[in-house]
């Protein structure tokens, strides 16, 4: 280890010794910790020298606590040891530097929504409502019935490309289907809304707004995920099962449907709940093609409706009357999204574990 | 279902195709042709409807100057905004990545990963929202900061906003929303760094950090330059919060802290369509087709970085 070549003075012995505390000396397990709260209890006065304030205490104190434990690290353990250190400091601030906004926005949806997380707002519309009160039950009841229909579309044409492209695919169609998914993950929502928009324009005429025409736009963004997770899974599926099946003449189609799909069942399901989970607070595309109204509207073939995240964007950007009222809304509005999202994500996780298959061998 | 031509074999013998086995195929490839031709359909509708808006008079375009000095200023605030995201959002996403693959703690390192992915699921509307009451706000001082001491730089000139709401805050909820996506790609190419290589660098004497550089991040730098990319492609097209947050107009500027700022496009058909007739929506089509356009091309050549380096990694 140790590769020091100039000559120390001392006997052999004194020398090797020497050396060998030299390579050994390390700080002690918990001192760059140490060094490190040092530095941001440093940090915290500096700030409060130059009036105290969240931020700057932050700021001044880990760069404080970097900076002890690397000049540390550099006096006792070396040049190598030292920069590895201030990597650590650098990678795990990172970290908690991505931690702050998560955590702020969560805290500031909570506590603003929490006003008008109550009763009527799940059980009122907006019909008639000019100031305080009304509800969001049309936009729920619009976002399930779009969010349906989106997965009424997405689920079998994904699921079923995902079948081709693992069990049927060859050569350049599949090349070309792989790749292209893969671009449309890529499409920007407002894109996808146009494109509905466009769609339907061509087929109705002028200024038309369905429901039916969000959940065409939503597929287009729905589809390529469902692709992309459920081909995953298919390939999990091991060839064996697929190989026992045909040995016992089954044919193909079956055993597709009874023995591949039954085995990755958990797997697809959490793709398809993600996928969902991915669209539902989807607003740019509903924004251009369903629009809003305050009325419930149950029919998505027959004019505008209401969806949650649309209801939310204009209740904080239009206030009317009384801007507290408006404002509380779309807070709420925005805890149920989140609320919504989380539980599909939560789901998914369920799903993954409580369906798995027994893998006892 | 290979079927063998001997000249000998009377015609009776080929396998038996089942009609379920062929109606299962057959929809089974029709799903995929129709994927792609959903993905026609996109571009060859958005053409449709964007024409009038190519062959219009120039007077009749909002704003009376022609398309292309509309679209201008929108594809300069669109590419700035993301560009900016992407420069602060990179370096964090792949610092991410290193210390949840190797820094963090075995136990927690999934939760961690989880918790990051989360910001993620956070739909972009409530982004703008926490955005436009929290950020914008809390970002003021730090206008005004650069504004005076970074002002010779002409991205910072000033005069600083007094709400916020300016490309810089915009640039930076953008990071935050694309974060997770890099970290996820870069998270993914740095598990599969070779277990040799890195077990060797850390028999030879090195540092975790000398680990990293000479195993891990040579063999993910195109999984990194993927990943940004693919953050880009999000950016480029993300709508809500820019619509909410920015404070947006028709200056093209370089500024970011102040109050005139290009608005991006997707934003402005956001803010613009529910209201508009006639020959508004073909031009605000016909923006959408440009940002489809430049999507289309950067999710591309993200994707080609990223297959390339799956080719030869062994990892398949």
């Amino acid at each position: 280890m140790s590769t020091a070549t100039q000559s120390a003075p001392g006997t052999p012995a004194q020398r090797q010794e020497q050396q060998s505390v030299r390579s050994q000396r390390r700080l002690p397990r918990f001192a760059p910790l140490g060094l490190y709260l040092g530095g941001l209890a440093l940090g915290a006065a500096l700030s409060a020298l130059t009036g105290f304030s969240l931020v700057t205490t932050v700021i001044y104190g880990v760069a404080l606590g970097t900076l002890a434990v690397y000049v540390a690290a550099r006096a006792v353990e070396g040049r190598r040891q030292a920069t590895d250190r201030l990597v650590t400091c650098l990678v795990t601030t990172a970290f908690g530097i991505a931690m702050v906004p998560l955590l702020s926005l969560v805290y500031t949806v909570v506590t603003r929504g929490a006003a008008r997380f109550d009763g009527a707002f799940f059980s009122n519309s907006m019909f008639r409502v000019v100031g305080e009160g009304g509800g969001a039950y049309h936009a729920i009841i619009g976002t399930l019935i779009i969010t349906a229909l989106t997965a009424a579309i997405s689920v079998p044409i994904g699921l079923m490309t995902a079948i081709y492209l693992v069990e049927y695919g060859r050569g350049r169609l599949k090349k070309a289907i792989t790749f292209f998914v893969d671009v449309m993950t890529g499409i920007p929502s407002i894109v996808a809304g146009l494109f509905a928009f466009a769609f339907f324009t061509l087929l109705f005429g002028n200024n038309v707004r369905l429901g039916v025409m969000g959940a065409v736009a939503l597929s287009v963004l729905m589809i390529p995920v469902v692709v992309r997770s459920c081909e995953e899974v298919l390939k999990l599926v091991p060839n064996e099962l697929r190989e026992a099946s045909y040995a016992l003449g089954v044919p193909k189609w079956r055993t597709v449907v009874k023995v591949v799909l039954p085995t990755a069942i958990a797997g697809l399901g959490t793709g398809i709940t993600l996928a969902i989970a991915r669209v539902v607070g989807e607003t740019a595309p509903l924004l251009i093609t369903v629009g809003l109204i305050t009325g419930t509207n149950l029919n998505p073939f027959d004019g505008r409706m209401a969806t949650l995240p649309v209801f939310a964007y204009y209740q904080l950007t239009q206030p009317g009357t009384s801007p507290q009222a408006f404002l509380d809304r779309a807070w709420t509005a925005a805890l149920l999204l989140i609320i919504l999202v989380m539980a599909l994500n939560i789901v998914a996780r369920l799903i993954s574990r409580f369906f798995a298959p027994k893998s006892g061998r | 279902m290979t079927v063998t031509k001997a000249p000998t074999e009377p015609p009776k013998q080929r396998t038996v195709r089942r009609p379920g086995d062929r109606i299962f195929a057959g929809s089974a490839q029709g799903s995929g042709i129709f994927i792609l031709l959903v993905l026609a359909g996109v571009a060859a509708f958005l053409i449709s409807e964007a024409i009038p808006a190519f062959t219009a008079a120039s007077e009749d375009i909002p704003g009376g100057d022609g398309l292309t000095s509309y679209v201008w200023p929108l594809i300069l605030g669109t590419l700035l905004g993301s560009a900016l995201a992407l420069v602060v959002a990179t370096p964090l996403a792949v610092a991410i990545a290193l210390y949840i693959t190797y820094y963090a703690p075995r136990r927690v390192a999934a939760t961690m990963g989880y918790v990051i992915d989360l910001l993620a699921a956070i739909p972009s509307v409530v982004y703008g929202f926490w955005g436009l009451i929290v950020l914008a706000p809390a970002l003021v001082p730090f206008h005004v900061w650069l504004a005076d001491n970074l002002g010779f730089i002409p991205f910072f000139a000033g005069p600083a906003s007094t709400s916020g709401r300016t490309m810089l805050t915009v640039g930076l909820v953008l990071a935050l929303m694309i974060l997770p996506i890099i970290s996820a790609i870069s998270r993914e190419v740095f598990s599969q760094a070779p277990a040799l290589h890195r077990e060797a660098a850390l028999a030879l004497g090195a540092t975790r950090w000398e680990m990293i550089k000479m195993a891990v991040l040579p063999y993910g730098k195109s999984g990194i330059i993927g990943g940004a990319m693919l953050g880009l492609g999000r950016a480029l097209g993300e709508t809500m919060a820019v619509a909410i947050i920015l404070s947006g107009g028709a200056a093209a500027t370089l500024n970011l802290v102040s109050n005139s700022n290009p608005s991006t496009i997707a934003s402005n058909i956001a803010l613009r369509f529910p209201e508009a007739t006639g020959l508004d929506v073909n031009t605000l089509i016909a923006s959408g087709l440009v940002l489809f356009v430049i999507t289309l091309l950067v999710n591309m050549l993200a994707r080609w970085v990223v297959n390339r380096r799956a080719d030869f990694s062994g990892a398949n």
